[in-house]
């Protein structure tokens, strides 16, 4: 009963916390954000061509790619962030870089854990339309970029939820940025490690303030993405 | 960067306009899907103009013969000669119009637009080809929210805008109402008067009846009778395009 009673005080806080526009909050949240939209950007240019490619061609061993890119969806953070961490640190490969404990390096493990995810999704709804497009597109005498940059067009709005799933995987990540980020206050703490952080102090309302955020970006984003693609349907684009 | 170095090789072939399409020759051609043979040693003949409309009950491979003209499938083993054009250029020189189109989820004004860019011709001619086919009112409405009739007759104008030596039809009025079935032959007929050749696979007797200047029966996957429709109609040479004619059951 009293824990329950210390959930919903530090709820009550947590409330007053967002209302008031906290500076430090407000910081973590758009380093956050950041973040985890520019990882879902970059992994979305590399990876949905990727997939498309994959989509389209009949090679030998595709069978097996599949099989690696089924596989890596379901890549560790931490084992992403520690591999990073050991190039980027400064008896590392690309240590002259001096990236390690930066927003960047955050942004690098981020792309490499979900640019994986966006593939292997954007493969299987590209495949399906290419499905019904093959004849047709062999009937016009498609170059195969042709061919891709088409699908990928007409697929756009499904192609949208598999952004969705990458930043969702992002934004909620926590093992690998706190390896290669290291939780540096003003500099690198984001949503997660945050949370994390005062979890463990026992600062339980801020903890639970960044949680509110966390879900209602996720909401709001979700809701934003489903709405495009109702208008979608509704056109037949879907 | 140069005009030149931005259009693809099929562009190039359709804009380098080489010698047209000879005569159709195909000889000893076969299908097979594992155990099953769907084309038995075919042999055929076709001019270099008119309309031909190749008939015969489901399963004669109809569809499989067309695709396999145009080139969008390999033959187990035979020739396809359309004259000295490689196969590649071949396709490019021709258009298929499936029974069932395939649209892009665009709209109706984009699908033409995406097939006038793949072949580097102008888009101005979108407004032309939609007027020739009657959608011009519906241009920026989604092509997957049209009506059968209209969405065949927008796969058609997609068609055309290739520019097509040769014209391939899959059964493009099966299901249609009267009013689409006739708007569709018109497109077609002028399409001939052009000059496109055009091959119309169809099991609709009136239409077969209406437009063709020869018709091609398959039975069993062979060639039972190619005759000119003037003769094939009245005077069927084969057992097999009698009883089909008859609308006796022709298995």
């Amino acid at each position: 009963m009293k824990a329950l009673q210390n959930i919903g005080d530090a709820l009550g806080v947590a409330v007053a916390l967002v209302l008031s526009g906290d500076a430090d909050l407000l910081e973590i949240v758009l380093l956050s954000l950041r973040v985890s939209l520019t990882a879902t950007a970059i992994a979305c240019l590399i990876g949905l061509p990727v997939g498309a490619l994959v989509a389209i061609g009949r090679f030998r061993g595709r069978n097996a790619v599949l099989i690696v890119m089924n596989a890596l969806m379901g890549l560790p953070p931490v084992v992403v962030g520690l591999l990073v961490y050991l190039h980027l640190s400064r008896s590392g490969p690309l240590g002259f870089l001096g990236l390690l404990y930066t927003p960047t390096a955050m942004i690098i493990a981020q792309t490499i854990l979900i640019t994986p995810i966006v593939a292997a999704l954007s493969r299987q709804v590209l495949e399906d339309l290419h499905a019904e497009y093959a004849e047709q597109f062999r009937s016009l005498c498609l170059t195969r970029l042709q061919a891709v940059q088409a699908l990928l067009w007409d697929a756009r709005y499904s192609l949208l939820t598999v952004g969705l799933a990458g930043f969702g995987r992002a934004v909620a990540e926590v093992g690998a940025v706190i390896i290669v980020g290291g939780n540096i206050d003003h500099l690198t703490r984001v949503m997660t490690t945050a949370i994390a952080l005062e979890t463990s102090k026992g600062d339980l309302a801020l903890a639970l303030a960044l949680g509110i955020i966390l879900l209602v970006i996720a909401l709001g984003v979700n809701a934003a993405v489903q709405s495009v693609r109702m208008t979608a349907a509704r056109q037949a684009y879907v | 960067m140069s005009d030149a170095a931005l259009i693809t090789p099929i562009q190039a072939a359709v804009r380098a306009q080489p010698k047209a399409l000879g005569p159709l020759q195909v000889r000893d051609l076969t299908l097979r899907f594992g155990e099953t043979t769907v084309l038995d040693d075919l042999a055929l003949d076709l001019g270099t103009s008119g309309c031909t409309m190749i008939m015969g009950s489901n399963g004669a491979g109809k569809s499989l013969l067309l695709k396999l003209l145009h080139g969008l499938m390999q033959p187990t083993s035979g020739r396809i000669n359309w004259g000295s054009q490689a196969p590649c250029e071949v396709t490019a020189r021709q258009a298929l119009v499936f029974q069932k189109p395939v649209l892009l989820r665009r709209s109706v004004a984009a699908n033409i637009d995406f097939v006038l860019k793949s072949r580097g011709k102008d888009k101005a001619r979108r407004h032309r080809l939609l007027d020739h086919v009657g959608l011009s009112h519906k241009a920026d409405q989604p092509a997957r929210l049209l009506s059968g009739g209209e969405a065949q007759r927008l796969a058609l104008a997609r068609a055309l805008a290739t520019d097509p030596e040769v014209l391939f039809l899959d059964e493009p009025t099966a299901s249609l109402d009267p009013a689409s079935v006739l708007a569709i032959e018109s497109i077609v007929n002028e399409a001939r008067s052009r000059g496109v050749r055009i091959v119309f696979v169809t099991h609709d007797v009136g239409q077969a009846r209406r437009i063709a200047d020869d018709v091609v029966f398959l039975h069993r996957g062979r060639v039972a009778e190619h005759s000119a429709a003037a003769d094939f109609f009245p005077e069927p040479q084969s057992e097999a395009a009698r009883n089909y004619l008859n609308g006796r059951i022709v298995v």
